[in-house]
């Protein structure tokens, strides 16, 4: 069990340290010129040069990605123009065109995402679940095709227009914007309340169809049958010897799913006006702050990754035959 | 057809095993109907199905797949959706009807009087909770006992029923148990709160056969101890022998012979049953070519008029008119000895057996 989570976490790593050297290789080496970009219109020859020596862009790749690592590990010092530029580590870098390491930024941003992502999580997999789990014990009733209808329906409203709608007419909503968790969790959670209903509600009814068909499939199986003999009541045997065995696929899609999610977290964010990863990185993107994209495209990865492991993880206790392997 | 039923007593030697005074039976189904409404049609999966156990006693019930055995011992158990099958007729246990009981007087009777096991120990338990806990949720179901004493009683009824080391195995979980221990597991789940009726659906069927010999051993001693009514169900003639005291045959969904064990595996009275024994191997000897009995079971959704089993039957010829094929038979003493049933137009079908069928067996 143990061996087998540290198996995990290993193979977490390393895919991490591929996604890093990857995204370095893809941006820095690319045909762009970001001391250019960096010095802007009213550059000088010289300003350009010390630009560039402050990037290492003057080095052999493996010198530069050398650093980019040292960085992260001991932090870095950035020079240009005669001004030092203290970026502590884990350094990911420094963002001339806002003036700030790029450690920092995503410090601030990163659990803008997260609280989207997971508390929208929350909503979806509360709603989808139940209401999958109770359409599953109707099946074939009116009541039945009601909720599979009115997924289809969800599901075929493209997701900015569900979002642009929320955002429009829900105006009994309190209003979004991103407040600290640790300032006051109250007021965290109804700046994100609307993005959370919007991002729960559209997935839930994916979540729903899972859980229906997966639920389906775990009443008509044999210990289910068995549970029902012992006479214990109804309720029962659907929501722990059902739902236990309806629930592990639809972990297993979740685990799937929340890079989708994440991604998806860039029009949340963008509509809600939420200042996370998607905002940063897209306007990282606008104006080719590439270090910015680059330490964004990272902790997106490291994000996944986690997340994939506490799934792996949550899916052993959950499937005692597993636990062996 | 009373007229039928009226042989010359030429069977006097025989004693006539009607049930005793102290043999009152303790499930007793009568005239039971199963039907399901589907989208092809009604599926009647068993119709007019009548029959008794007294406690102490096991019944077989054998029958070709589909002839609606497992449907019937469902019903039994209170086990089908009512959204799903309609259930007429009686089913009485202890002298409480079955049918039509409330979904709250269903659980009390489930697991309690009455107690299932199926064919598959790998599939009917469940993959995710230990063996201990299912033990303990049947008991706690019925019993207002803590966790510890329940989980004691978990252990004594594993060791009853013979696995080894039970206070560990307890703990474990059901795939690190081997077929038949997991077999052995369900029955201690079955039996963990007394039941005076224990229905046990081709219990033996996925295990293999050194194993179900040992089950069937472990089932006829729990029975002796525990003096239940057993239902057994089985495709196996042999199983059926070792482990029953009566027989019931099935087709298409209602009794065709009814009786005790070794006059109905000696000397059946109705076609299908002659089949069913002309299809088995000899045991013992050179390998002998099977004799399937010709044709396939009926559509349930439009079962033959008259005698269910005269598009398969090589007698039908044997009885005068159309009644094979108009009228069904009813279930009857069809010799002198009124212990036995079935439910065959034919006359003097143990003359028949002797003469025509019994030199073709194997
Ligand atoms: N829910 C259902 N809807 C429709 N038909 C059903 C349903 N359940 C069972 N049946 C039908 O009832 C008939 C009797 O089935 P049953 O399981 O009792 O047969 P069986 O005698 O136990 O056979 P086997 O030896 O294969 O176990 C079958 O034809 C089956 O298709
Ligand atoms: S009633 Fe007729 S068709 Fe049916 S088993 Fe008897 S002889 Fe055959
Ligand atoms: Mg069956």
């Amino acid at each position: 069990m143990l061996l087998y989570i540290l198996k995990r976490v290993l193979s977490a790593i390393s895919v991490v340290i591929v996604t890093l050297v990857a995204s370095f290789a893809l941006f820095f080496l690319a045909p762009t010129d970001p001391a250019g970009v960096i010095c802007g219109p009213r550059c000088t020859p010289e300003r350009l040069a010390d630009i560039e020596a402050s990037l290492d862009l003057n080095e052999p790749p493996i010198n530069q990605i050398g650093a980019y690592m040292k960085g992260i590990v001991v932090g870095r010092e950035y020079s240009s123009g005669g001004t030092v530029r203290e970026c502590a580590a884990p350094c990911l870098g420094y963002s001339y065109t806002l003036g700030q390491p790029v450690t920092k930024l995503l410090g601030a941003a990163l659990p803008v995402t997260i609280s989207i992502v997971l508390g929208g999580a929350v909503v979806y997999l509360v709603v989808g679940i139940l209401t999958g789990t109770i359409a599953a014990q109707v099946r074939g009733t009116s009541l039945d095709k009601l909720v599979v209808g009115s997924t289809l329906v969800v599901q075929s409203i493209p997701y900015f227009v569900f979002a642009l709608l929320v955002a429009l007419y829900a105006t009994f909503l309190p209003d979004s914007g991103y407040h600290p968790f640790t300032d006051n969790p109250l007021t965290w959670a109804s700046g994100l309340l609307a993005a959370w209903l919007c991002v729960g509600l559209t997935n839930a009814a994916a979540y729903t169809r899972y859980s229906r068909a997966s639920m389906i499939e775990a009443l008509g199986q044999d210990f289910v049958r068995t549970a029902s003999s012992k006479g214990i009541s109804r309720r029962r045997v659907v929501y722990r010897h059902g739902l236990r065995a309806g629930l592990t696929p639809v972990v297993t899609i979740f685990g799937i799913d929340l890079a989708f999610q994440l991604t998806g977290a860039i029009f949340t964010e963008s509509i809600f006006n939420l200042p996370g990863l998607g905002q940063l990185t897209l306007r990282a993107f606008g104006q080719y702050d590439l270090p910015v994209l680059m330490g964004g495209v990272l902790i997106g990865s490291v994000v996944l990754v986690v997340m994939n492991l506490v799934v792996d993880i949550a899916y052993t206790f959950l499937d005692p035959r597993v636990r062996l392997g | 057809m009373s007229d039928q039923s009226i042989q010359a007593p030429h069977t006097v030697s025989r004693v006539p095993r009607t049930p005793a005074a102290n043999e009152e039976a303790y499930l007793e189904v009568s005239d039971l109907q199963v039907q399901f409404p589907t989208a092809d049609g009604l599926v009647r999966a068993v119709q007019g199905l009548s029959y008794s156990v007294p406690l102490r006693r096991t019944l077989a019930i054998v029958g070709e797949s589909g002839s609606g055995k497992s449907v019937s011992s469902m019903a039994v158990m209170g086990l089908h959706d009512r959204r799903v099958a309609r259930i007429a007729g009686s089913i009485k246990v202890g002298g409480r009807e079955i049918v039509n009981m409330s979904d709250k007087e269903l659980e009390g009777y489930r697991g309690g009087d009455a107690a299932m096991i199926f064919q598959d120990p790998q599939s009917s338990l469940h993959p995710y909770f230990t063996i201990g806990d299912q033990i303990m949720e049947s008991y706690r179901a019925h019993n207002n006992v803590s966790k510890r004493k329940a989980k004691d009683r978990a252990i004594d009824m594993l060791g009853r029923v013979g696995i080894p080391n039970p206070r560990r195995r307890v703990d474990q979980y059901p795939h690190e148990f081997s077929g038949g221990m997991r077999q052995r597991a369900m029955i201690a789940m079955a039996l963990v709160n007394d039941p005076k009726l224990l229905i046990a659906d081709e219990p033996t069927t996925a295990l293999d056969v050194t194993v179900q010999a040992q089950i069937l051993d472990l089932i006829s001693d729990l029975q002796r101890d525990f003096g239940s009514a057993v239902v057994f169900i089985t495709h196996d003639l042999g199983v059926v022998a070792e482990i029953a005291d009566d027989i019931l045959v099935m087709y298409a969904g209602t009794a065709i012979e009814h009786g005790p064990v070794n006059k109905i595996l000696g000397e059946p009275l109705h076609p299908y049953a002659w089949g069913l024994l002309e299809s088995i191997p000899a045991l013992t000897g050179e390998p002998q070519p099977l004799h399937p009995i010709p044709g396939s079971p009926p559509s349930l959704l439009a079962v033959p008029t008259g005698c269910p089993f005269h598009p398969r039957c090589e007698f039908k010829d044997r009885v005068g008119g159309d009644l094979c094929t108009t009228l069904k038979p009813d279930l009857i003493p069809r010799t002198g000895d009124l212990g036995r049933t079935s439910r065959c137009h034919l006359k003097e079908p143990d003359k028949v057996f002797e003469t025509e069928v019994l030199p073709r067996l194997p």
